[in-house]
């Protein structure tokens, strides 16, 4: 190493070159070889674990043909299911908007003593177990509930009933549009409103003009989810539905009738509709994050703090 | 500044009825119902909790749905740290579809998780049989369970940590490499240490939900009774038995549980913010 | 190394470190090649512009952690690692604060700790990337004295960056200005503010003015009058600018030396300082005010150039 001069011969010109870039990757970044082990693995766990399941629904639902596939929908009480999932999240999902957005508006736009532990509070649902969501609502109104003899002399069904699976939804979905809201107007501030306050508008015009529009994308973004789930929600319907066919079973439900039933084919075709929602949702959900990310505050999971 | 006016001073209108409809319908549809069964469960006692949290089959179903999630949580949290560090720090082709995919288990309808992951588990299915020959059953022990448990709570350790590293400062790297830290040292020293805590609190929180989850776990189970009967399955046997006893204890036990946990997370991030001024 | 934002003197101290390389030439610590030693190997001491301190290690890990970080037949003992620790808090003042986070530290402070962080590994040369840079002036200045003292007590090789012309001055044996990826001087302190060697250095190191004049029989002329100042030798003729400091002015009276008129005066932390517009010129010239002279705006006064600093025009 003691003959170095600083001339240097044409031939070892791509060596130095080589020399370089290897160092140049290790100041910041792994070895290559340490990199593709990492990606390696990191694809293979996404693969085995999220796309293999995903991919095998459709591939279920279609391994007999269109015809089978379609037929399962031609069933009554498939029919059923699919307009009684669509009514529960038309009626939940509105729902958990409007108090979203009061909730989030009380919240981000006014100081007031014990505003952490509200936000707490709103959290709650997302910590306890969709079992125990459904739970809750039958101690309250089941037979032998809290409400229950009340609820039978008056003829009022809840439990086993639409109202009990609406209610139940509305309990699961509850955070989903608040918590996307609070942490944006809390990052937007009062100044657009107070612009708008001290130019004579209204307080209900400023919302409508001003607060909206600077809202919107998170509100759709948290609506998105809020269905998504609505939809898909299995646990706590299936404590309050009763599992009667036709008539409270929603897809998620009724997908577990046919799974046990060995109609396999027509639980996946089912499932697929299921899962084909969720991609449109996770297909959004990524449009709004790259087209208007910064519109949307707070972007962690949804468990996250 | 006082906050002895409530709300604070302000000249945005509609406090008064925003904030009442919040507390009004947060009241009906989370305190009064969460309420219920806090009270029902005071009416068993501590006695009456214990007694049935201590049934032999109860606590079979608690240890298993505590140790499996305890494993797939942490478990998700080691892959979860591996597929955040690659989506945030390597370029590949296709990295924001996987990037979008990550969110697939929140997203999917966790019935329709469930019948695909024990399709794919099964004997005859395209993992299982993989195993069969060799006596390894998946779909239908605890094997399964876990497997539906690493499903659910992959994204929670993904999510807490991606924008972390996505904000680590390069100098401290470089830093690190001109004292004459090789790159491992330094990942392991400089790089890893910080996110700990977010780690941690995604780990708490893929263990909350996973203790609780229902849906994906069901199909794949097999619903031993003993061997793999998951607590959240046993409440709803207690309910369709009319034992809204024996279901509000489990269900107490394990909101007590969860709660715990979620206070755990709150001590990890104020521990985290006081010391080392970041979360 | 001295030179505006985006001059080029980061990214050479940088390939110095071998943060970053070079397309081409070489990088000789003393007589050693280092082109091809990475970073590790290099030994140098980097103290970066934001401390990059280690915010989940004490004062005393972040410091020792180059030593740590050595593989293990290199690694002194843990009780020396410890004694040279507190060598090294008891160097840069911070005692008692072994123990303290980052977070709990004030800007100099963490700067404190950064240098005797990337001093603990004995460093071959010591770089600082703008290390004063994020520090409010009156702790720019203390700090600055401070480094020299640690310099010469240590005896390191240290390169220094700044866009700080005082700075620069004032702690440098030898200073290096850069200019759009280039070196246009390296000398001491004095060479470059005496010996200019290009009117961008010229330029750079305090305020001047810039006025055309021409040169011809050895003889400096200002809008056709010749001006009562040496033409520096090796001057060749024709047209040329003449760069006017403002301590390089003397006051003279009114009719002699370059006539103009007073256009502003104002107070400044070191003395007064005037604009006088220049007779020939539309140009505003400044020019330093001596103590006790009675300026006013509007006074007809003449100026005397003591030095024609010449650089061919365009």
């Amino acid at each position: 190493m003691s003959e170095h001069v600083p001339s240097t011969a044409q031939a070892s010109q791509a060596e130095r070159a080589a020399a370089q870039e290897t160092l140049r990757h290790s100041v910041t970044t792994e070895a290559p070889w340490v990199r593709g082990v990492t990606l390696a693995i990191a694809l293979a766990f996404l693969g085995l674990f999220l796309i293999l399941p995903l991919v095998t629904v459709f591939l279920e639902a279609f391994k007999r043909g269109v015809g089978v596939y379609l037929s399962a929908f031609a069933e009554p009480d498939a029919q059923h299911a699919i307009k009684l999932t669509l009514l529960v999240a038309a009626i939940a999902v509105p729902l958990n908007l409007v108090f979203g957005v009061a909730a989030s508006w009380a919240i981000a736009k006014f100081r007031f003593p014990g505003k952490s532990f509200l936000v707490t509070l709103i959290d709650l649902p997302f910590s306890v177990s969709p079992v125990v969501s459904g739970l809750v609502f039958v101690l309250l109104f089941g037979a032998q509930g809290y409400f229950g003899s009340f609820l039978k002399e008056h003829n009022i069904q809840i439990i086993f009933a639409l109202p009990g699976i609406v209610i139940a939804t509305v309990f699961v979905t509850f955070p989903f549009v608040a918590r996307e809201l609070i942490p944006l107007m809390q990052e937007q501030g009062n100044t657009d409103e107070e612009a708008a306050l001290s130019l004579g508008a209204s307080g209900f015009t400023a919302f409508l003009t001003v607060t909206l529009p600077n809202i919107r994308w998170a509100l759709l973004y948290g609506v998105l989810l809020c269905n998504a789930r609505a939809m898909g929600e299995f646990g706590a319907v299936a404590v309050v539905s009763g599992h009667i066919r036709g008539v409270t079973n929603t897809m998620p439900l009724h997908i577990e009738i046919l799974y046990n039933e060995y109609n396999i084919t027509a639980a996946f075709a089912v499932a697929s509709l299921l899962a084909f929602l969720a991609l449109l949702t996770l297909a959004a959900k990524s449009f709004l994050e790259w087209r208007f990310g910064h519109a949307l505050a707070g972007r962690g999971g949804h468990g996250g703090h | 500044m006082s906050l002895s006016r409530f709300p604070a001073p302000s000249v945005i209108p509609g406090f008064g009825f925003a904030f009442g409809y919040t507390i009004l319908y947060l009241g009906l549809i989370v305190l009064i119902p969460l309420g219920g069964l806090i009270l029902r469960a005071s009416d068993i006692g501590l006695a009456g909790l214990w007694a049935v949290a201590t049934n032999e089959r109860v606590a079979a179903a608690l240890k298993l749905s505590f140790g499996t999630s305890a494993l797939a949580a942490t478990f998700s949290a080691v892959f979860g740290l591996v597929i955040a560090w690659v989506l945030t720090r390597y370029r590949f082709p296709g990295r924001r579809l996987l990037d979008a995919a990550v969110d697939l288990p929140f997203a999917l309808p966790t019935a329709v998780a469930g019948i695909a992951l024990s399709a794919i588990y099964a004997q005859n299915g395209v993992i299982g049989s993989l195993f069969a020959p060799y006596g390894i059953r998946i779909a239908y022990t605890p094997i399964g369970i876990f497997i539906a448990l690493v499903f659910v709570s992959i994204p929670f350790t993904v999510r807490m940590v991606q924008p972390l590293i996505a904000e680590i400062d390069r100098e401290l790297e470089e830093a690190s490499a001109t004292l004459g830290a090789r790159r491992g040292q330094t990942v392991w020293r400089v790089l890893l240490p910080p996110l700990i805590p977010a780690i941690l609190t995604g780990l708490a929180l893929a263990f909350a939900r996973a203790v609780g989850e229902y849906g994906s776990v069901i199909f794949i189970a097999g619903n031993l009774p003993y061997v793999s009967e998951i607590a959240p399955l046993l409440i709803v046997i207690k309910l369709e038995e009319f034992d809204y006893t024996g279901a509000t204890a489990i269900a107490t036990v394990m909101l007590m549980i969860s709660f715990s946990v979620l206070l755990l997370i709150n001590l990890i991030q104020a521990w985290s913010r006081k010391r080392f001024g970041y979360v | 190394m001295l030179g505006p934002s985006g001059s080029g003197k980061t990214t050479l101290l940088r390939i110095i470190a071998g943060l970053e390389f070079a397309t081409e030439g070489s990088v000789f610590f003393g007589a050693e090649d280092a082109t091809h030693l990475s970073v590790q190997q290099r030994r140098v001491g980097f103290v970066f512009q934001h401390y990059a301190l280690f915010k989940h290690l004490t004062v005393a890990d972040n410091i020792a952690y180059g030593l740590k970080v050595r593989p293990r037949r290199e690694r002194p003992p843990a009780a020396a690692i410890k004694r040279r620790v507190e060598e090294l808090i008891d160097l840069v003042q911070l005692n008692d604060l072994g123990r303290r986070y980052p977070a709990q530290l004030s800007g100099g402070q963490r700067q404190r700790v950064a240098l005797a962080r990337a001093l603990a590994v004995e460093p071959r040369v010591l770089l600082l990337d703008e290390p004063f840079g994020a520090l409010d002036a009156k702790v720019r200045k203390d700090l600055r004295r401070w480094l020299r003292e640690i310099h010469d007590r240590t005896g390191h090789t240290t390169i220094f960056v700044t866009h700080d012309q005082d700075e620069a001055l004032e702690l440098a044996d030898r200073v290096a200005i850069l200019s759009n990826g280039r070196l246009e001087q390296v000398g001491t302190p004095d060479e470059v503010y005496e010996n200019p060697a290009s009117p961008f250095v010229l330029s750079f190191l305090g305020d001047t003015a810039r006025l055309p004049v021409e040169v011809r029989d050895d003889k400096v002329f200002l809008a056709g009058e010749a001006l009562d100042v040496a033409v520096p030798p090796g001057t060749g003729p024709g047209k040329h600018d003449i760069y006017l400091r403002p301590n390089e002015l003397t006051l003279t009276e009114a009719g002699t030396g370059v006539p103009g008129i007073i256009a502003s005066v104002r107070r400044t932390v070191n003395g007064r300082r005037a604009e006088v517009r220049v007779a020939f010129s539309d140009k505003l010239i400044e020019l330093d005010v001596p103590p006790g002279a009675d300026l006013n705006v509007s006074d007809r006064i003449g100026l005397k150039v003591q030095q024609a600093r010449l650089f061919p025009s365009g």
